[in-house]
């Protein structure tokens, strides 16, 4: 069964119809990345999978539960979807190792102890335990997306969704950041990925898809995708996306 | 000038009564202060509560704690001190009308402090609101994306951001309410401005008086603003914005 699953969704803002009968799916364990031109509707699609977004038409179900129904216990099903954002939004007023616990206390229950210990190793994994007891604020770009990879991790996911994670990061700092994204696909986490890295996607994806005015023109394994790109409008992104 | 200069005037009796000017000017900084504390303590929950409400998804909510900062401010301060005084006692049920107006202790103390208090909140609902909004959108998302529930989300995540991004507009209001406590000498609270008048009159040294119900009031804005200032620092964030100093 799919992890995620997204069926004939629709969505409006206002009159503008930003996303356009999106059909797709993400297998466990399976790494996909959502591209396209900016506007093409991608944040607003991933941003949809976690009930973040609403949408006005089709389904999404996560895990086998269905986001858009109204019943669904929504904090609960996000507990457990790692969301990671293009502007980190880890919690300023909070050092570092505060932000990976505070969720795990409040959301699910663990023991103070416990968090810390779990928050603490995964500063560990991401290469940023000196920092524990610094605030956000004190960190640069890349090492504050770390965090809030890390931070996602600790609520152990079943999935994780990156929206843009390195596109407000200055270029040196963006390699810090898809080595740990790296790791976490090699260990066979579910990863849904929207970027404009082609090099994370060739390197790292399963499969592809490619958004354009709220369309998904393109699904494929990053072989067929690479190769031959059945849209032109995808032949033209990667032809400008890959020429620099 | 043929003024006659005093300032003993303080220490003297008043005209046939046994209490010094002083112990009036007293009592007048004790309400006065009694007053701006608990309108302030009202005015920072209903305000914080109604302010927050108008942040959130719930359409109808958002209306009425617009429609509540719409009414308290649009009207001037002295006429709210009257309507609360004179016209809302009539409008209530024939009982407690009789009872507010015949046999409520403290009756102008009272008075003020929900009028003060019930002003103020519309203009910290209108802070907090401004603080809450001034917040990238991204952290709403970050924390329910978290798994935190709305009202978690505005607990753990908005409002202690919020509150110390308002707090130096926070700290003027927090000085207003003293200053603005001076209003209610006109329903007959015997604050600072009520007992300066009296003192004033009974002992015909304008100046003198006046001048230290100046420093009176001068020393409690100033006190609310180095407390306030103190709260600011003791929460700055480390590394955010406006910390470089």
């Amino acid at each position: 069964m799919a992890m995620i699953e997204i069926r004939d969704v629709n969505k409006w803002f206002g009159r503008f119809h930003v996303l356009v009968d999106c059909t797709s799916a993400v297998d466990k364990g399976e790494v996909v990345v959502v591209c396209g031109p900016s506007g093409s509707g991608k944040s607003t699609l991933i941003k949809c999978v976690n009930g973040l977004e609403p949408f006005q038409k089709g389904e999404i179900h996560v895990n086998g539960i269905s986001v858009g129904t109204a019943g669904t216990d929504l904090p609960k099903l996000r507990s457990h979807v790692g969301m990671v954002f293009q502007h980190f939004e880890l919690f300023p007023h909070m050092t570092v190792i505060e932000n990976l616990t505070i969720a795990q206390e409040k959301v699910l229950g663990r023991g103070r102890d416990a968090a810390r210990d779990k928050g603490l190793s995964l500063l560990d994994r991401v290469g940023l335990t000196e920092f524990a007891d610094k605030h956000p604020g004190q960190l640069s770009g890349g090492q504050q997306q770390r965090v809030a990879i890390a931070r996602a991790l600790a609520m152990d996911p079943i999935c994780m969704l990156f929206d843009e994670p390195t596109s407000a990061l200055d270029p040196e700092m963006i390699g810090e950041v898809l080595a740990v994204m790296q790791d976490l696909a090699r260990d066979g986490m579910t990863m849904m990925v929207v970027t404009h890295e082609m090099g994370f996607a060739r390197n790292v994806a399963h499969r592809v898809i490619f958004m354009d005015q709220g369309r998904i023109l393109e699904d494929a394994t990053k072989e067929e995708f690479f190769g031959t790109p059945r849209s032109e409008r995808a032949q033209t992104f990667l032809s400008k996306i890959l020429s620099h | 000038m043929g003024y006659n200069w005093h300032w003993g005037i303080y220490f003297d009796k008043i005209k046939g009564g046994e209490e010094t000017y002083l112990s009036w000017l007293i009592t007048g900084f004790g309400w006065t202060v009694a007053i701006s504390l608990c309108s302030w303590i009202i005015a920072l929950v209903l305000g914080g509560l109604i302010g927050t409400v108008r942040t959130t998804p719930r359409r109808w909510a958002v209306r009425l704690g617009d429609a509540w900062v719409e009414l308290f401010r649009n009207i001037p301060l002295l006429v709210q001190f009257f309507l609360w005084f004179f016209v809302v006692p009539e409008l209530l049920p024939e009982k407690l009308s009789l009872w507010v107006k015949q046999e409520m202790p403290a009756k102008e103390f009272i008075t003020a402090t929900v009028c003060l208090g019930l002003f103020t909140s519309a203009r910290i609902a209108e802070q907090v609101r401004a603080g809450i909004l001034s917040l990238p959108r991204g952290q709403r998302l970050a924390g329910l994306a978290m798994g935190f529930t709305l009202p978690q989300t505005y607990r753990y995540v908005l409002l202690p951001m919020a509150c110390r991004i308002i707090l130096p507009p926070l700290t003027s209001e927090f000085m207003n309410v003293f200053k603005n406590s001076s209003v209610a000498f006109a329903i007959g609270v015997l604050e600072l401005t009520f007992q300066a008048r009296q003192m004033q009159e009974d002992s015909e040294q304008g100046i003198e008086t006046y001048l230290a119900v100046t420093v009176l009031y001068f020393i409690c804005a100033f006190v609310a603003n180095r407390m306030m200032v103190w709260i600011e620092n003791r929460t700055r964030v480390p590394g955010y914005i406006t910390a470089a100093k």
